[in-house]
């Protein structure tokens, strides 16, 4: 198990030092001076050297890496060009609606798609399941935005039902600012539930063949038990990862999903940046949230060990 | 749909491919999705002669009209047809997904070739793919466009590096089992060259995996060609894609909801029926789905 462990951290670490220097790569690519593009036209040229030097840029690009490198280690991302505070601090008032979506989203995604996936499984080739499959197919083929954009229109401006867009201030209790995120929380959940749905399916489908499901239906357990109990506890494991990957899509769909209903996220943060070309926030966010994907995957093969114990390290 | 049945049963009868290719048109599903595939690639490619109206002509007296019979799916807040522009976006959007297709298949298979086939080159490759795949697909390509700057052509290579890795995982896979095969010990016993081997009898065997991969990144590809577009940092706004045209709805939304309708729906249309023939063709091909679907 600690052999395990150690030689996970060790991949991931590797994995990470791969993602840093593509991350730093992907925003050297810009053509130009990256000072003169962040400065835009009117700069003058005591104004670029001065911010070249701020940030290093002047120096070597392996110099440049390893700077950014040790400042990484010491848990600094660098300094916004345009909020004019670091990239962390940020990142850190930005994560509240970006955390809190991304968890309903997941809730709501899991709640469709795990018992629509049983029920898919159980009454294979019937009308449900027929029902649930292009229902899944379905989801996999709407784009978020464009889904947020209709239902914003028809529950929100038209019918009033939910606020229009935006989060609240900050000074307003948590569940008003929740309140901003119920319709945001259904679309990427429904959107993202056809995913869980389609692996609890085939996961289902997988398990019910097998001899032990046999055996418990010819003990006479009643039909329920045989499902709930016996296979879905053994089909859950596929699932989990598929609940994680569906982790990392959320987080791609938050970002463009808090721009379609304004919420001050992660998202938002970052697509701000692109636009203004603010390279330590899109540097910072690009990286923080691949080590959250990174990190997700370790945590869904450790909770392999706590759901099913015929897996061991 | 019933007419398309003797097309299957005309099919050659011999060989894997055929084999392959009636089973999935004799499939309802493909059928539906193959059709609108085929309907909107037409449209798009005859789209100066179907069109009633030129997608950039600017008729200010005629803008937010609701859908009527002048103006099927409505006008713009331009006053321009949004038929027109939807018919003339999925030249955009369906050449978008195209090309990114192309390039990615093409960059994915030689990665993947080269890490299944070559173990020296196999942990290098992989952990970068590992990487790339760290990040959000969108997220990937919001950076990368960031860098690279707003155009068409960069949204095509952007989406292309971010759909490389997916298809260099499958090629690997598939590689790892086909280069332990006994025709590989025998076309190597008998001299023939590496690059052959590897272009020719390895890539004919794994070609199945990619086509499924290529279905589903066409159809990804157009989502996210959409979602750039739609954030702003996509294609420029001049050109009408479906992405630009529910990007630039998005202001006038509660006053014309066939503005970010129509194109959604051909965004929808497009993704659905490529999935549909990507997952039919994923069922025949995978013994265990085959069993299990």
């Amino acid at each position: 198990m600690i052999r395990y462990l150690a030689s996970r951290f060790a991949g991931m670490a590797v994995v990470m030092l791969i993602v840093a220097i593509l991350v730093f790569v992907i925003t050297r690519l810009a053509p130009g001076d990256p000072a003169a593009v962040m400065l835009g036209e009117q700069a003058t040229a005591a104004d670029i050297a001065k911010l070249r030097a701020t940030y290093g840029l002047d120096q070597p690009l392996p110099l440049q890496f390893a700077y950014w490198v040790k400042e990484l280690a010491h848990g600094n991302l660098g300094q916004s060009i345009f909020l004019q505070r670091p990239v962390t601090q940020a990142l850190a008032e930005r994560a509240e609606p970006t955390f809190f979506l991304t968890l309903f989203s997941l809730a709501i995604a899991v709640l469709i798609g795990v018992p629509c996936g049983i029920a898919a499984a159980v009454w294979r080739g019937k009308a449900v399941d027929q029902a649930f499959s292009a229902f899944a197919m379905l989801g996999a083929s709407i784009p978020s935005f464009w889904l947020g954009l209709i239902l914003m229109e028809l529950f929100a401006v038209s019918l009033g039902w939910f606020p229009v867009a935006g989060y609240g201030d900050p000074g307003v209790p948590l569940s008003n600012r929740l309140h901003h995120l119920i319709l945001p929380s259904i679309v990427l959940g429904v959107v993202n539930s056809a995913l869980i749905l389609r692996f609890t399916r085939a996961s289902m489908l997988d398990v019910l063949g097998e001899d032990h499901i046999r055996t418990a239906r010819a003990k006479g357990m009643s039909e329920s038990r045989v499902v709930l109990h016996h296979a879905l506890r053994n089909a859950l494991i596929p699932v989990i990862t598929v609940a994680g990957l569906t982790f990392a899509l959320l987080i791609g769909g938050a970002i463009v999903t808090e721009t379609v209903f304004g919420l001050p996220g992660v998202g938002n943060l970052v697509v701000s940046a692109v636009l203004r070309r603010d390279y330590p926030v899109i540097q910072g966010a690009l990286l923080v949230i691949a080590a959250l994907y990174v990190l997700i995957n370790l945590a869904i093969d450790l909770l392999y060990l706590a759901i099913d114990p015929r897996v061991k390290y | 749909m019933a007419t398309l049945a003797p097309i299957a049963a005309t099919m050659p009868s011999r060989g894997p491919t055929a084999i392959l290719l009636r089973k999935l048109f004799g499939r309802k599903v493909v059928l539906v999705g193959g059709v609108v595939l085929v309907a909107m690639a037409l449209a798009a490619l005859a789209a100066p002669w179907i069109t009633p109206y030129d997608p950039m002509a600017l008729k200010v007296l005629d803008r937010l009209q609701s859908p009527r019979a002048a103006h099927w799916f409505g006008t713009d807040e331009l006053g321009r047809d949004v038929f027109s522009r939807v018919v003339f976006g999925a030249r955009y959007s369906l050449m978008i997904g195209a090309c990114v297709v192309v390039v990615s298949v093409m960059a994915g298979v030689l990665l993947g070739l080269f890490a299944g086939f070559f173990r020296r080159l196999d942990a290098p490759i992989m952990r970068v793919v590992d990487a790339m795949m760290s990040f959000p697909d969108i997220l990937l390509a919001i950076a990368l466009v960031a860098a690279l700057g707003a155009s068409m052509t960069n949204v095509i290579i952007a989406l292309s590096i971010v759909y490389t890795p997916r298809v260099a995982r499958v090629v690997r896979a598939s590689a790892l089992v086909v280069r332990e095969l006994l025709f590989i010990e025998a076309a190597r016993a008998l001299g023939v060259s590496t690059s052959r081997i590897l272009f020719i009898h390895v890539l004919q065997n794994i070609a199945s995996p990619i086509l499924v991969q290529a279905t589903f990144i066409f159809a990804f590809a157009i989502l996210a060609e959409a979602g750039l577009s739609f954030l702003g940092v996509g294609v420029p706004p001049a050109f009408p894609t479906w992405g630009t045209m529910i990007a630039a709805s998005q202001q006038y939304a509660h006053r014309a909801i066939w503005l970010p309708l129509f194109p959604g729906v051909a965004i929808v249309l497009a993704a659905l029926s490529l999935q549909m023939v990507g997952d039919s063709l994923r069922d025949l091909l995978d013994p265990k789905l085959r069993k299990t679907l």
